[in-house]
């Protein structure tokens, strides 16, 4: 009769040899590297690389897709910071900062066809960027002024979702009605669609999330699971959610998981394609785990000094996700200053447009309470819209409004 | 006509929604190839193909979850919960994006989603099996919810929730499932979120939605041996309320018994009675009186008939209320 056995570590994905805890804590925290499995197309000293399974995805990375993804994140990083600016100015209640995840966010934009469709959480303002969703759009939400402003059917970008991990659900959902819809596997890829859902480590401790990649696995759905591992859930460390590297979650559920350089907008531009291809052909779903810091707070509510050293953000300082693209433009390319000032000013028009439109926007009226609750509406509510508005009404006569 | 069990009316209510529209589709666990464990899905996946009629896997918050991402693709999704006490895994998403997604986007993503929950005791079941969690729904802005009592009403109500745009929970008091009566397919239904007068009367008004219904009508007929006119009303809309018939009726009666398998504490019929009050006041000849469950868990089932308002309960109640 045979006795149980202890538990022993798993061995590392290589087939090297079983990890300590301790080196399995370390690897999980790789504030440093990212592990033997991060796929990386531009080094932060700004070298290319190549990666054979990939490279054909990068393969249209010219000079000029370049500094494209370069504008992009100056204009994404130069909005952003100009969002925390205007809360400590008290224009806005809150902010949530992307600094450090232009990349990954820029990167997965760009991959997307104008037919996908994409489910954020609420620090996806570079996604909405790349899905031309106006950053004046994204000001409501942190102003006060509604809870989200865009047209999710129109701009192929859901609203933001605030609740950690609900939309991974939302998105498997709709992934699930694209199939329904005959917009996966056609011959023709015009005909096919695909969905990508955003959301952080922290998420993935999440029983949405968990029951998301199951769906999506028994329903085939054609969604790409984009993970960006920024290394903290407010001040909670990676090593608090979770015991394997998160990519490596996906081979339990019986799909792909790929780690990507999360600074590298290559990479993630050249993985979130092939993972987008995958389910529009029918493949999906992908995880993705796009390897990357939060450079800033949680929000501009929170403390970060309270739970985390500065020399880690100095760590990331050097992998950089925008400088790196900078390096390679001016070393491989030799793109002149005339091109980084065209930008430089672009940002600060785009940041004085932002800032103007956020001071000048009006408070909703205060009925603004009871707007569209029911598409049918509601005589109960109906009511309690009356006799709040003949409320308002009776200190107009009485002169004191 | 044809004479039709309640679960049955349910299944030929939900097989005529379907057929009418090819974006509604069926989903839960167990509802495809078993028929769902009440059988109100039963043989719709033979008919409607594993694509409209989807066994899910075992996850309510994942039925939910991914029934709002259908409807955002514009279907129009009707999900199972296969027992009330089983809803809470799906609870998160019923509250932070099923009932908000209308409002949140101003009216660009409604959310035409139906959750049918078999609830009720009164059937031996084990623990979480036998709930009412209806004013949990009700205090959820941006939900509808209704309870159905009758076949009629179930094979009517059930296809008006899943033509509406806003998300609606529809109850279905399970004990009443094999209850019969005769369904007209011809006949015009009158609109979903009204109440009804079912049986008038002008000595005292008794209101109730679901299982006890049928409780309110054998009472009515008991008190009639004494003399007494009892009013039943069904509400079938527990949020929005439609207190109107109520209210016209306790002017006339000035008395009302509200009656629910629910615990009483904050509850529908407690709304019931504050509103009444309200609007009522100088109608009424004697406190709104409430028979109710009790502040507790569903008890052991061998309890259950105690603890259910019955016939004796609410009789009582009539004669408090008659005797103020």
């Amino acid at each position: 009769m045979s006795v149980p056995q202890s538990w022993t570590p798993p061995t590392s994905m290589d087939g090297g040899p079983a990890r300590s805890r301790e080196q399995v804590v370390a690897g999980l925290k790789g504030t440093d590297e990212g592990g033997p499995d991060l796929v990386q197309l531009l080094t932060p000293e700004g070298e290319r690389r190549s990666d054979p399974r990939f490279d054909d995805y990068g393969a249209d990375v010219d000079v000029e897709v370049l500094q494209d993804l370069y504008r992009d994140m100056v204009l994404v990083r130069r909005f952003d910071r100009e969002g925390n600016a205007l809360q400590r100015q008290g224009q806005l209640g809150i902010w949530v900062p992307l600094l450090g995840q232009e990349a990954a966010q820029v990167g997965a934009g760009r991959a997307m066809a104008p037919g996908d469709m994409a489910f954020p959480s609420y620090r996806e303002h570079g996604i909405a960027w790349c899905r031309g969703v106006d950053p004046t759009e994204l000001l409501g939400i942190f102003r006060g002024t509604d809870h989200g402003s865009w047209d999710p059917k129109a701009t192929g970008f859901h609203l933001y979702t605030i609740v950690i991990g609900n939309q991974c659900l939302n998105a498997t959902g709709y992934a699930m009605g694209q199939r329904f819809d005959g917009r996966v596997g056609n011959p023709d890829p015009a005909d096919n669609e695909a969905t990508i859902c955003f959301f952080g480590d922290g998420a993935t401790s999440q029983g949405d999330v968990h029951e998301g990649f199951v769906w999506a696995a028994v329903a085939d759905a054609p969604v790409v699971f984009y993970c960006q591992n920024n290394q903290w859930a407010i001040s909670e460390p990676l090593e608090r959610q979770t015991r394997v590297p998160l990519y490596q979650r996906a081979r339990g559920y019986g799909f792909p998981g790929i780690r990507v350089d999360g600074n590298d907008v290559l990479a993630c531009r050249a993985v979130t394609r092939w993972a987008l291809d995958e389910c529009r052909s029918g493949n999906g779903p992908v995880l993705i785990e796009a390897f990357t810091y939060r450079m800033d707070a949680h929000t501009t509510s929170d403390d970060p000094s309270r739970y985390r050293l500065a020399s880690e953000l100095e760590l990331w300082k050097l992998k950089d996700p925008i400088e790196r693209v900078r390096v390679n433009l001016v070393r491989e390319h030799g793109v002149g200053k005339g091109f980084f000032d065209e930008v430089q000013a672009e940002s600060d028009a785009l940041a004085a447009r932002f800032r103007e439109f956020c001071e000048s926007m009006p408070a909703p009226p205060p009925d603004r309470i009871f707007s569209r609750v029911y598409a049918e509406g509601s005589p109960q509510l109906d009511a309690q819209r009356a006799e709040f508005l003949a409320y308002h009404a009776s200190f107009a006569d009485a002169g004191v409004a | 006509m044809a004479m039709l069990t309640m679960a049955k009316a349910l299944n030929d209510g939900l097989r005529a929604a379907m057929e009418r529209d090819p974006r509604v589709l069926v989903m839960g666990e167990d509802v495809g190839r078993l028929g769902g464990v009440f059988r109100v899905t039963d043989g719709l996946q033979k008919d409607f193909g594993e694509q409209r009629v989807l066994d899910t896997p075992l996850a309510e918050s994942g039925i939910i979850g991914t029934a709002v991402g259908l409807a955002i693709r514009g279907f129009r999704p009707v999900c199972e919960i296969q027992f009330d006490g089983f809803v809470f895994p799906g609870y998160d998403q019923i509250v932070s994006q099923l009932a908000k997604l209308h409002y949140r986007s101003q009216g660009k993503v409604p959310m035409p989603v139906v959750v049918r929950i078999p609830f009720g005791g009164g059937i031996g079941a084990v623990e979480h099996h036998s709930e009412s969690p209806e004013a949990l729904f009700a205090h959820v802005a941006g939900l509808k919810v209704v309870a159905c009592s009758n076949p009629v009403d179930a094979y009517w109500m059930i296809q008006q929730a899943i033509a509406c745009d806003d998300p609606v929970i529809f109850f279905e008091p399970k004990r009443r499932y094999w209850e019969k009566a005769e369904v007209d397919p011809a006949a015009e239904p009158g609109p979903l979120f009204t109440s009804r007068v079912v049986r008038p009367g002008r000595t005292l008004t008794l209101a109730g939605y679901g299982s006890v219904l049928k409780t309110l009508l054998e009472a009515a007929t008991a008190a009639e041996a004494d003399g007494h006119e009892l009013e039943v009303i069904d509400l079938r809309t527990v949020s929005p309320l439609d207190l109107g018939p109520v209210a016209e009726s306790v002017r006339r009666t000035g008395r009302l018994v509200v009656v629910a398998e629910a615990p009483p504490e904050s509850s529908v019929a407690s709304e019931v009675a504050a509103r009444i009050q309200q609007e009522c006041f100088h109608s009424l000849e004697a406190p709104v009186l409430r028979v109710t469950g009790f502040d507790t868990p569903y008890p052991p089932s061998k309890c259950e008939e105690d603890y259910l308002p019955d016939l004796d309960r609410v009789l009582d109640a009539v004669d408090r209320s008659l005797a103020w």
